[in-house]
């Protein structure tokens, strides 16, 4: 392949970003105000060195990596809970009608309208007091998930996650269902066998939407008192420092993860759901 | 000790609750009894509840009244020795063509070498055993309905219920499936319950033919089809039955329009 064709192939994808940088370039140096707005070398500079301490906080690295870690936990334990109870709520008329009213209510409540009563409930709460660690590596690693922003990220995956698997299982074709009870399919054959693997691209594809919400709501989750690290906090304790640069680049490496780990779910869905798109 | 006739109906009826919260009658007091081996074929228009009543052999659904019996005991849920082909897409789509035959193996918790095994036994009965590892959806339509039908056999089931299996087929694909469905049960002495709208379907296959009324759905009349096989569509015998049991069913279409409850159709 020549040079050419290589540069049209890619061009595609890298035009608008170029442009995007080359009118943030232009912009920085027309305001010549690095609070109002950093030039694009003074934020690049800043991932040049990952691992270097920033604003007393420690070095961009470890607060991302606090940030997955505290959005991984309360994605998982809405990934947990709302699979489960989606397909009961899918399969079954009556788990829908008992739970859906209830449910359907707390829907619409924004995650971030939760602050005030979780802060009353939970406080300072984190996994360290909950396990009794005081002290050590350990303490050090636990007392960073306190439970508000948990359950603040648990509140805004769990939705997407429910919707889509109850979603899943009723689009399951009935046929498929008397096929397998005529088969001999016990109630437990019929989760496990039938309803969990048809609704699967359902789920995962609500699981991707739910990743996408919790990581949205990890700046919110880390202003809440207590907060010490984490990239969400980085960015607002930037902020009132007037370091723009470090909250620009706080903002991009929220969306690049963000982006790599829609990436991870897109792959799976393409190489384990073919069946899905081929099937009428 | 008394010798139960494999299936045994006896005054079945079947109502559904409508919308408006009125009853719609599906079945209305349908009796009959099935012998061992029999290939029996409903025949009935659209709509005359032929299905619901197999679905209701097969335990999918519930029965208003009447009882239904295989080998003497009560039928009220899917059973092992009763199976059945949908005329819908059946298969799941996520697993290869030897899981999906290996199904009803699985579900009694047949070890998965044992299962593979008798899966590529009955595959090779119907000519897939090249396909085993393809997807339903890399599958025509003719060859899905085999799958499906290897699949219930793969089961070990006595009876063979299928609701119109070859319904979606082209003809052609359909004219082959019924002579290689033939093959099988002359082979294999399933007894099956075969339900069609289609005449000249019910005389190439069955022994016996039970033609059903519009709804709510009884037996108006059970033909004995005493032609040889193979069939030929040719032979003035079985035009002249074909002629028969559509007069029946001609009639049965005008007494409805008569009663005014066609405009439901």
């Amino acid at each position: 392949m020549n040079v050419r064709a290589i540069l049209a192939r890619t061009g595609v994808y890298i035009a608008i970003p170029f442009l995007f940088l080359v009118f943030w370039a232009f912009m920085a140096w027309h305001m010549k105000n690095e609070v109002i707005l950093p030039g694009v070398g003074q934020v690049a500079q800043l991932f040049m060195e990952p691992t270097k301490s920033l604003i007393a906080m420690g070095p961009l690295t470890t607060n991302v990596a606090v940030s997955l870690v505290r959005v991984l936990s309360g994605y998982l334990l809405a990934v947990c809970l709302a699979v489960p109870l989606g397909i009961l709520m899918g399969y079954y008329g009556t788990a829908f009608r008992l739970m859906n009213g209830f449910l359907a209510m707390f829907r619409p409540i924004p995650p971030l309208a939760w602050v005030p009563l979780v802060l009353a409930w939970f406080g300072i709460t984190s996994f360290a007091t909950l396990f009794g660690v005081e002290r050590g590596y350990a303490y050090l690693y636990l007392n960073n998930l306190k439970f508000s922003m948990i359950f603040i990220i648990f509140i805004g995956a769990f939705y997407p996650i429910l919707t889509s698997a109850i979603h899943g299982v009723m689009s399951v074709r009935n046929t498929l269902l008397d096929s397998a009870r005529v088969l001999g399919a016990s109630e437990w054959d019929i989760f496990r066998k039938i309803l969990l693997p048809a609704s699967l691209p359902s789920i995962v594809n609500g699981m991707r939407i739910g990743l996408g919400v919790a990581w949205m709501c990890l700046v919110s989750a880390e202003m809440l008192p207590g907060s010490l690290s984490g990239v969400g906090y980085l960015i607002t304790h930037a902020y009132t420092l007037a370091r723009t640069d470090i909250v620009i680049a706080g903002m991009i490496s929220i969306g690049a993860i963000g982006a790599f780990l829609d990436l991870f779910f897109r792959i799976i869905e393409k190489r384990k759901f073919v069946w899905t798109r081929l099937t009428r | 000790m008394k010798e139960y006739p494999i299936l045994h109906v006896q005054s079945l009826r079947k109502s559904f609750r409508t919308n408006d919260g009125g009853t719609l009658e599906a079945v209305a007091e349908v009796s009959f009894e099935i012998p061992e081996n029999d290939f029996v074929c409903i025949v009935g228009p659209s709509g005359c509840g032929k299905s619901t009543l197999l679905r209701m052999v097969a335990g999918l659904e519930s029965i208003t009244a009447g009882e239904i019996n295989y080998r003497g005991d009560t039928v009220s849920r899917p059973r092992k020795e009763i199976g059945m082909v949908f005329q819908e897409y059946s298969l799941l789509p996520w697993r290869n063509v030897i899981d999906n035959v290996a199904l009803g193996p699985e579900f009694s918790g047949v070890p998965i070498t044992v299962r593979e095994e008798k899966a590529m036994e009955y595959l090779r009965l119907v000519g897939m055993e090249a396909f085993s590892q393809s997807f339903p959806h890399e599958l025509s339509g003719g060859m899905r309905q085999r799958v499906a039908i290897v699949r219930a056999l793969a089961n070990d089931p006595d009876v063979l219920l299928m609701d119109e299996p070859f319904g979606a087929l082209d003809a052609h694909t359909r004219i082959l499936l019924q002579k290689e469905l033939l093959r099988i049960w002359e082979r294999h002495r399933k007894t099956i319950l075969f339900v069609t709208h289609g005449v000249d379907e019910a005389i190439y296959l069955a022994d016996r033919i039970m033609v059903m009324s519009a709804r709510p759905g009884k037996i108006l009349e059970i033909i004995d089809v005493d032609m040889a096989r193979p069939r030929h569509r040719g032979d003035p015998a079985y035009g002249q039955l074909a002629d028969r049991i559509l007069a029946i069913l001609e009639q049965e279409a005008a007494f409805s329009f008569g009663n005014g409850s066609a405009a439901q159709y």
